[in-house]
């Protein structure tokens, strides 16, 4: 009986293959988008775990002194004195074609560590000089001098070697970065405070975690992979709803034959399953590809923004499958369970014919009306009550399911206004007729205002801030030339070569410290105009510049005031060595995820003496004359020299690189929500025949109707794409004044850019042209035939 | 004066079992303020035949004059209108246009043809009975008083050729009689012709002469 019943159901979709096209490319393309998005994610985190994993098995704190380095002597004391440390050196070197972070530890003292199984794979080829690195790294940096071999266990971009060929490679000069401390120390030793009074100890919550610092990237990406999963899901409901409709006769027929309604709901449910499994699947194969086209750049971009070292190769993980598989499942159950509840209820002797929705909609109008109104009304209380990323998230997500509740409602309204002004009978018809279907088109509508607001929202707050960004580049990047010290000693010879050569040298030195109970650095600068002239600064005391050169106080970055809530003036900051000092002003930082003070040289040398200079920003009005001596005269390799050029280009490489995934999803949730719109066209279309017909038998020609509906559907485009202007306008604000605070720390002022609304006003007219050329060709070149069969079906 | 001259008329289908002709040389004449009942079994071609005559199906030989304008010879554009401004067409399905009211589709086809004349709709409205109906929707009337609007949308537009195709065939048999007298009263007082497409004697014998149309053939007119 259920088999007989199944086929019975299954029977319809090989009457509508079209409509079954489209519910499981729906299904398929939001598993595909959803799925791409999580693999991305677990890629990423798996290497952050790989990295993270390499020194420790987690949980162990570390020793570290101010200046970055770690007397040998230090290390011998504590070792003396009975403590389990292990001692780490680290740093950028250039190595092959490229730079890679060298890694130098101790096998035989870091027990337990990922690193040091590593080694003991092959413990006298390690002493000997051998490191380790990921294939990818090797690819990238080419041959070298230095013997590597290939690992997956090592993170991209890092190179795992012995103490002493760290030494060698980093110029170290004998002092270690690092001491880590074993979980396990025996009982009755010695206090560090008095053993190693210098050296700070550092629990493990207060390091940087790459897993903590890429959180909000995260977020976002999974924040747009669920926006596109829910377009997606809004076509299968679509497609549901339509052939739970379509099938009232047959669901009549059914049950009056004797199937029972728990059969018949099981059927349908199975049906639901079966579809489920099938574009899940496929969705699963596209979001592989998709996650594999698009991880070489976020991959670029997490080690630009954050320094993560993530590869640009995806693995297969079956976890994820099952996980994809399991929200495609979800997803359907969410799209079809109005239908089956429909079905629960619906009486055996329901009117057998599909209900004009119009009618049966007005119910559905209020209760729409109700929900919209009850999200705006928990917007509105989040965006004034609200704090922190998930309250800003839910704000962003309550705004736009609002929005998107209330287009049908906004246009039945701007339609019924159009039709009593109307003066022409067409033009009264079409409006009156394009009311009259808006409930068959209103999920794609929806779904349509759900993808343009968040692209004029989205692309609102890239525009800002690439502006924002591109000002604030100009003024930070002032110095022509930037040099790299690979060694104190360097750095002392480099000062003496540019002093006569230079019209100002600016070094750059700095700590790792925890600022205001978050990861951060304290910065040292010289009091000069290249700072006073070009630094932008948020809410500065009076003569913040004079006061910061005479050690007074200290700035900080905007990520840093905002977080901790200091007010210039008001506020101190406890800084290590120094103490409390008054917050004189904050910069802007974009692109860095870490608190950051800056203090006068004066008062950085004296709390943080030794510390190496790690950088000098040069001031010259002869940039090619002098990069030409650094490296003829002085002998400095190239890739320790770049101009203001490159760093400029750089940083807006990383930056382009930041918002290309944005982008993409952004692009790729329009084209879903095109293809919703495509769909309930070319279903619509069959069923308006019967309501075309009357109007062609009273002398329209086929073309004028095909025009019609070509202009009904760029109408209602295009009044869904003015409805999204506000919306998407709105959803800049929120991203710029609430997500990106919340998860960068920084808040940007908005600008508006009409020449893109423009140009997505015509890409969404194109895709609406699009998804309603092929319904409006074929009513054109086959109407009068079709149109005739209305007439010969009457009898 | 000629309403409407069907010359040679022949109409063929492709099909499962090979080309099927449904119409092989039918000829008829309708003159002003005639009216024609074209009776005939099912599947005999009166209502193909009804649909060339509106010019919504094309012949495959044979000639289609409405008054003196040779249908046969026009393009799409054309054929619409004529159908606008002098063909008059009422269904069995009555055909209303869902999205409008009672009013707008009264007067739909006669301001589609620029020949709207607002006392004129309302005195039909009035004479059919659906001047209390006016703002309802077609979804709210029964079928009989849709049939009256489908009837007055018609007449509205003071056609030349009524072409009615089974126009009470969704009717019950008292409603039927009434939809008709009104249909005939009016259509003679417009002095228009009238073809009626009926499987009914009974109806059939109200109008002024009668053709039966068998196996694609008129096989008797009187």
């Amino acid at each position: 009986m259920t088999r007989a019943a199944l086929s019975a159901l299954l029977s319809h979709w090989r009457g509508n293959p079209l409509q079954l096209v489209m519910l499981l490319a729906g299904l398929a393309l939001a598993t595909a988008l959803w799925s791409g998005v999580q693999a991305l994610n677990a890629e990423a985190r798996s290497a952050y775990s790989t990295a993270e994993g390499l020194l420790s098995e987690g949980g162990a704190a570390r020793l570290e002194h101010p200046s970055g380095q770690i007397d040998q002597a230090e290390f011998a004391r504590l070792r003396r004195a009975g403590w389990q440390v292990s001692p780490v050196i680290e740093g950028r070197a250039a190595l092959g074609t490229g730079r890679v972070t060298v890694l130098g530890i101790d096998p035989l003292s870091a027990e337990a560590s990922v690193g040091a199984a590593l080694a003991a794979s092959d413990l006298e080829g390690f002493f000997n000089g051998l490191g380790f690195a990921h294939p990818q790294t090797l690819a990238e940096i080419g041959p070298t001098d230095q013997p590597l071999r290939a690992t997956p266990a090592v993170p991209v971009g890092t190179v795992l070697v012995d103490l002493a060929t760290a030494e060698t490679l980093l110029g170290t000069g004998g002092h270690i970065t690092r001491l880590n401390l074993s979980l396990a120390q025996p009982d009755g030793l010695q206090p560090l405070e008095t053993l190693v009074p210098d050296l700070r100890l550092i629990a493990p919550e207060d390091g940087v975690e790459l897993s903590g610092l890429t959180d909000s990237f995260h977020l976002n990406l999974t924040a747009f992979g669920l926006l596109a999963f829910a377009v997606g899901l809004f076509i299968v409901h679509s497609a549901v709803g339509l052939a739970f409709e379509q099938r009232r006769a047959m669901f009549r027929t059914l049950r009056a034959l004797g199937l029972p309604l728990r059969s018949l709901t099981a059927c349908l449910a199975g049906e639901m399953v079966l579809f489920a499994l099938i574009s899940g699947t496929v969705g699963l194969g596209i979001g592989y590809l998709l996650a594999s086209a698009l991880l070489p750049n976020v991959a670029l971009t997490l080690r630009g923004l954050y320094g993560a070292p993530v590869p640009g190769s995806l693995q297969f993980d079956p976890l994820w499958a099952l996980a994809g598989l399991g929200m495609t499942l979800a997803g359907t159950a969410l799209a079809g369970a109005q239908a089956l509840w429909r079905l629960w209820h619906m009486p055996i002797l329901a009117p057998a014919q599909p209900r004009a929705w119009a009618h049966a909609s007005g119910r559905t109008m209020r209760l729409q009306a109700g929900v919209a109104l009850a999200l705006a009304c928990l917007a509105a209380v989040l965006a004034l009550t609200g704090t922190g990323l998930v309250a800003g998230f839910t704000l962003l997500a309550a705004t736009l399911l609002a929005a998107a509740l209330a287009v049908p409602l906004v246009l039945a309204a701007v339609l019924a206004g159009a039709a009593r002004i109307s003066r022409t009978p067409v033009a009264q018809w079409f409006w009156a007729d394009s009311r009259q279907n808006l409930p068959r088109l209103s999920l794609a509508l929806m779904a349509l205002m759900l993808a343009l607001s968040a692209n004029i929202g989205v692309g609102t707050m890239v525009a800002s801030f690439r502006a924002t960004f591109i000002d604030w580049l100009d003024l930070r990047l002032v110095a022509e030339v930037n040099v790299l010290p690979r060694s104190p000693s360097e750095a002392e010879a480099l000062h003496a070569f540019l002093t006569p050569r230079a019209d100002a040298i600016l070094p750059m030195q700095r700590i790792d410290a925890t600022l205001g109970g978050q990861p951060g650095q304290i910065y040292a600068m010289k009091d000069h105009s290249t700072f006073r002239d070009n630094w932008p600064l948020i809410d500065p005391v009076a003569n913040v510049w004079d006061r910061l050169a005479a050690g007074e106080g200290v700035l900080v970055n905007e990520q840093l005031y905002r977080r901790a809530g200091l007010a210039p003036g008001t506020s101190m900051l406890e800084l290590p060595n120094i103490g409390p000092l008054p917050v004189l002003g904050a910069y802007p930082d974009y692109g860095n995820p870490l608190a950051q003070a800056v203090v006068s040289l004066d008062r950085f040398a004296a709390a943080y003496p030794e510390t190496p200079i790690r950088q000098f920003a040069i001031r010259t009005e002869d940039t090619p004359g002098l990069m030409a001596a650094l490296q003829d005269d002085f002998g400095l390799p190239s890739v320790q020299i770049t101009d203001q050029a490159q760093a400029k280009e750089l940083s807006l490489t990383i930056f382009e690189r930041t918002f290309l995934i944005t982008r993409a999803l952004n692009v790729l949730t329009l084209s879903v929500a095109a293809l919703a719109l495509f769909a309930a066209l070319v279903t619509l279309s069959g069923m308006r025949l019967a309501q075309l017909a009357p109007l062609w038998a009273l002398g329209l020609t086929t073309r004028h109707l095909a025009a019609l509906e070509l202009g009904r559907a760029l109408a209602l485009g295009l009044m869904t794409m003015v409805l999204a202007l506000p919306v998407g306008l709105l959803l800049a604000q929120v991203l710029l004044s609430v997500i990106n605070v919340q998860a960068f720390g920084w808040r940007l002022p908005m600008q508006v850019f009409p020449a893109d609304w423009a140009r997505l006003g015509l890409w969404a007219s194109l895709a609406v042209l699009a998804a309603a050329a092929i319904p409006a060709l074929r009513l054109w070149r086959r109407g009068a035939a079709q149109l005739l069969q209305v007439f010969a079906h009457e009898r | 004066m000629t309403a409407l001259t069907l010359q040679e008329i022949c109409k063929s289908f492709d099909t499962a079992e090979g080309k099927v002709a449904v119409l092989k040389s039918v000829s008829l004449r309708l003159e002003m303020g005639q009216s024609l009942a074209l009776t005939g079994e099912s599947g005999s071609g009166k209502s193909t035949l009804l649909h060339i005559a509106a010019g919504l199906e094309h012949p495959d030989s044979g000639r289609v004059m409405v008054g003196a304008d040779d249908m046969t010879a026009m393009g799409d554009s054309g054929r619409a209108r004529l159908r606008r401004g002098q063909v008059g067409l009422i269904f069995q399905q009555f055909n209303l246009i869902p999205s409008l009211n009672v009013a707008a589709n009264l007067g739909f086809q006669a301001r589609l043809a620029g020949v709207h004349d607002a006392a004129f709709v309302t005195e039909l409205a009035a004479r059919l009975g659906l001047d209390a109906l006016m703002r309802r929707y077609p979804e709210q009337l029964s079928g009989g008083q849709q049939q009256r609007v489908a009837i007055g949308r018609c007449l509205a537009a003071r056609p030349a050729l009524v072409l009615a195709d089974e126009p009470t065939g969704n009717l019950d048999e008292a409603t039927g009689d009434q939809v008709l007298d009104l249909m005939l009263r009016l259509t003679a007082e417009a002095g228009a012709a009238l073809l009626l497409v009926t499987h009914s004697e009974r109806l059939a014998a109200r109008c002024d002469t009668r053709a039966h149309l068998r196996a694609g053939q008129i096989a008797a007119a009187q």
